[in-house]
């Protein structure tokens, strides 16, 4: 550090024979460059990197070491499942899930199951805290996560299973055309404008490139599209002679770009709502007023992000969690999935913006499900469940367990359905009114079945089982549809009391 | 020619190794009997004969899903820990024996019962009562329930209940019933109140 080289206040300073100015001169303009610099330095934004999961997405600090980027193992892996780490003098050893690894503070090989495993740099601890070169993270990862891990090192993006959002661009037919961009899910970016230029930054999304980063369009307003990354950040930057208004549509699943002469001409709302507020435009200047400087709708974030979707559906289960075996061949997971399918499509068909918790035989834990569901906002959390046992179909509401366990603002996680669940009852009431029309045998009990007691909104399970004694009843398409039928039937008909719930 | 003080000493040593054998083998049959002896914990069994109590057992059905009050007589010990543990020890021998209405596996036991704070039971099963239960939200609900109610109307005082598989903690019975948390008796009695009438 040069200023530790700075003699101080209380010293007399150096007696220079020559030519003491100009090295006086010099001295002040290096002291200068450097205070200069660090300032520069510190304003640069800090690099971070972005995890996507089905869990979770967030962000993680990088730290530089020895001109190595560092993350913290432990901090990277919480939010993902159940972690813990013991140092033991230089040994550190951490346990997610059922895997085990210990690192050696120094040295650059650790052991994960019994295994070894090389890293790109030595391991380091800081404060307790297990360092990792960001570099190892594609062999470390897959190791303690059972997965694919795919990391996109340079931008500092981490995409854990089959989690990526895929995008296409096309350019619409019509005067003057328009960008289609249609996503493979759900997004929700910030859409920001400079003079020639529109960009569009995904944060929480995992959006990936497409096969070429660059698309030309051969248009003279809309002339081609650009994709990058960096930083844990996603972005597409469309080069335009004409400001453009975006609009979305298919539940964030598209987003057109449209002149904005040509949307302001046009007489019909734009297709749907966009999903969230941080969707929407937030400078969009006409088509003769002066260049405005770039500007920027903020981040969505989730606690007062609005509710992108109006109901949540779990299958439960799934992955190495079968459920109940129901039969030789038949596991209440795979029956749940096709229960939840039925169900999805049946509120869709009543205009019910649906998310289902899993789509594939994926390892989903119960704090992961509450999550995922507290997150997007919804007015109803239905869990699926079947069983072999009893005849019918059970309901169920939370059973909360002792204790009320808020601190202050904070609400207690295990009790995070206190609060909904007299809206939570009023739904299975509504489901159960539904089902009895439709003669099927229902109840409605209160259960200690997790995550029920974890969402914050109405939160219903049904269990389903044979109505007489024959179990392939449950796989039965007539009886799946007539359970998915009343219950879109009954959520349709609460939609106004649930959407107020608080 | 073996000078004869020579073949007196060896035949002196081969007798005192001899002796020496005798008397290790003798120790070594005494020191495996001891600990045997000092380290049995268990509980002293409860009275096979004597007074008996009038006790009501929240009993699960399967068949229609229901908790049913059961009025039984057995002997009961003096304290109230063991009380409570041979309180569930009766309820699982009406769930282990073959006309079972809820049945749970071969093996399954309740390994303790502590009472350990004002209000609070802890419940430790073993091991084989989770891992041989059937998978299911009410079949599962109804064990915990009937656990529960079981102890909370024969020990009062008990405000909270936990419950453990082999000393640890499990996050659920079979895949449903949380085990993850302390159960609130009072909201079981109600779930039992809900579970008691007929579907």
């Amino acid at each position: 550090m040069p200023w530790s080289s700075y003699p101080s206040s209380h010293e007399a300073p150096p007696v220079v024979r020559g030519e003491p100015c100009s090295r006086i001169a010099g001295f002040l303009f290096i002291s200068g460059l450097v205070l200069v610099s660090s300032f520069l330095l510190s304003a640069a934004p800090q690099k971070r990197l972005a995890v996507y999961s089905v869990a979770a997405n967030y962000f993680l600090p990088v730290m530089q070491r020895a001109n190595h980027d560092y993350v913290a193992l432990l901090e990277l892996l919480d939010p993902l499942g159940r972690v813990n780490a013991k140092l033991d003098g230089r040994r550190w050893r951490i346990r997610y899930n059922n895997v085990e690894g210990e690192f050696i503070a120094g040295q650059n090989r650790a052991r994960i199951q019994g295994r070894v495993a090389d890293l790109s740099s030595i391991f380091l601890i800081e404060n307790g805290r297990g360092l990792v070169p960001v570099a190892s993270l594609s062999s470390l990862l897959p190791r303690f996560l059972g997965g694919p891990v795919t990391v996109h090192e340079d931008s500092g993006r981490i995409f854990i299973g089959s989690i990526a959002t895929h995008f296409t661009a096309s350019l619409a037919a019509g005067i003057p055309p328009r960008l289609v961009f249609n996503f493979s899910s759900p997004v929700s970016p910030s859409v920001s404008t400079e003079p020639g230029k529109v960009h569009i930054s995904f944060t929480r999304e995992p959006v990936v490139a497409p096969a070429s980063s660059t698309l030309t369009f051969g248009s003279n307003i809309i002339s081609s599209a650009t994709y990058s990354e960096s930083n844990g950040l996603a972005e597409i930057t469309v080069n335009t002679s004409a400001p453009l208004m975006p609009s979305f549509g298919d539940n964030g699943r598209t987003l057109t770009l449209t002149p904005a002469s040509a949307a302001s001409q046009a007489s019909s709302p734009a297709p749907s709502s966009p999903p969230s507020a941080a969707a929407r435009p937030a400078a969009n200047s006409p088509a003769n007023s002066p260049p405005s400087p770039p500007s920027a709708t903020s981040p969505s974030s989730y606690p007062s992000a609005p509710r992108r979707y109006f109901a949540v559906v779990d299958p439960s289960h799934g992955g190495d969690d079968r459920g109940e075996a129901l039969s030789s061949t038949l596991l209440e997971k795979d029956v749940t999935l096709a229960l939840a399918r039925r169900l999805r499509q049946e509120l869709e068909n009543r205009g019910i913006s649906t998310l289902m918790l899993r789509e594939s035989d994926a390892n989903l834990s119960s704090d992961q499900r509450a999550v995922l569901a507290n997150t997007n906002h919804p007015a109803i959390y239905i869990a699926l469940h079947v069983a072999s046992g009893g005849h019918g179909i059970r309901l169920y509401t939370a059973l909360l367990p002792y204790g009320n366990g808020d601190n202050g603002l904070f609400r207690s996680w295990s009790n995070a359905q206190s609060s909904f669940l007299s809206v939570s009852q009023g739904a299975a009431a509504s489901i159960s009114a539904e089902l009895q029309k439709q003669q099927a045998s229902v109840r409605i009990v209160t259960a200690p079945l997790r995550p029920l007691n974890n969402v914050t909104a109405a939160a219903v399970a049904i269990e389903l089982a044979p109505a007489g004694s024959d179990l392939a009843q449950l796989t039965s398409a007539d009886y799946q549809q007539l359970i998915a039928n009343a219950v879109a039937t009954a959520i349709a008909a609460t939609r106004d009391k649930l959407g107020a719930t608080p | 020619m073996i000078p004869r003080h020579l073949v007196i000493a060896v035949a002196v040593l081969l007798m005192i190794v001899l002796g020496m054998a005798v008397y290790v083998w003798q120790m070594r049959g005494r020191a495996a009997a001891v600990p045997v002896a000092t380290s049995d914990a268990r509980p002293l069994p409860p009275p096979s004969a004597g007074p008996t109590e009038q006790l009501t057992l929240f009993v699960a059905y399967d068949d229609p899903g229901i908790l049913r009050a059961q009025s039984a007589r057995i002997p009961l010990p003096a304290g109230r820990q063991q009380r409570a543990e041979e309180l569930l020890r009766a309820l699982l021998a009406l769930y282990l024996d073959k006309s079972s209405p809820h049945a749970i596996g071969v093996g399954a036991e309740v390994r303790s019962v502590y009472l350990v704070d004002p209000g609070l039971a802890v419940i430790d099963l073993n091991a084989a009562f989770a891992d041989t239960h059937r998978s299911g939200v009410l079949v599962e609900e109804l064990t915990v329930a009937s656990l529960i109610r079981t102890l909370s109307a024969n020990i009062p005082g008990i405000l909270k209940v936990k419950i453990l598989v082999d000393g640890k903690e499990r996050d659920s019975l079979a895949g449903h019933a949380d085990l993850s948390d302390f159960y609130d008796v009072s909201a079981v009695n109600q779930l039992a109140i809900q579970l008691q009438s007929v579907p």
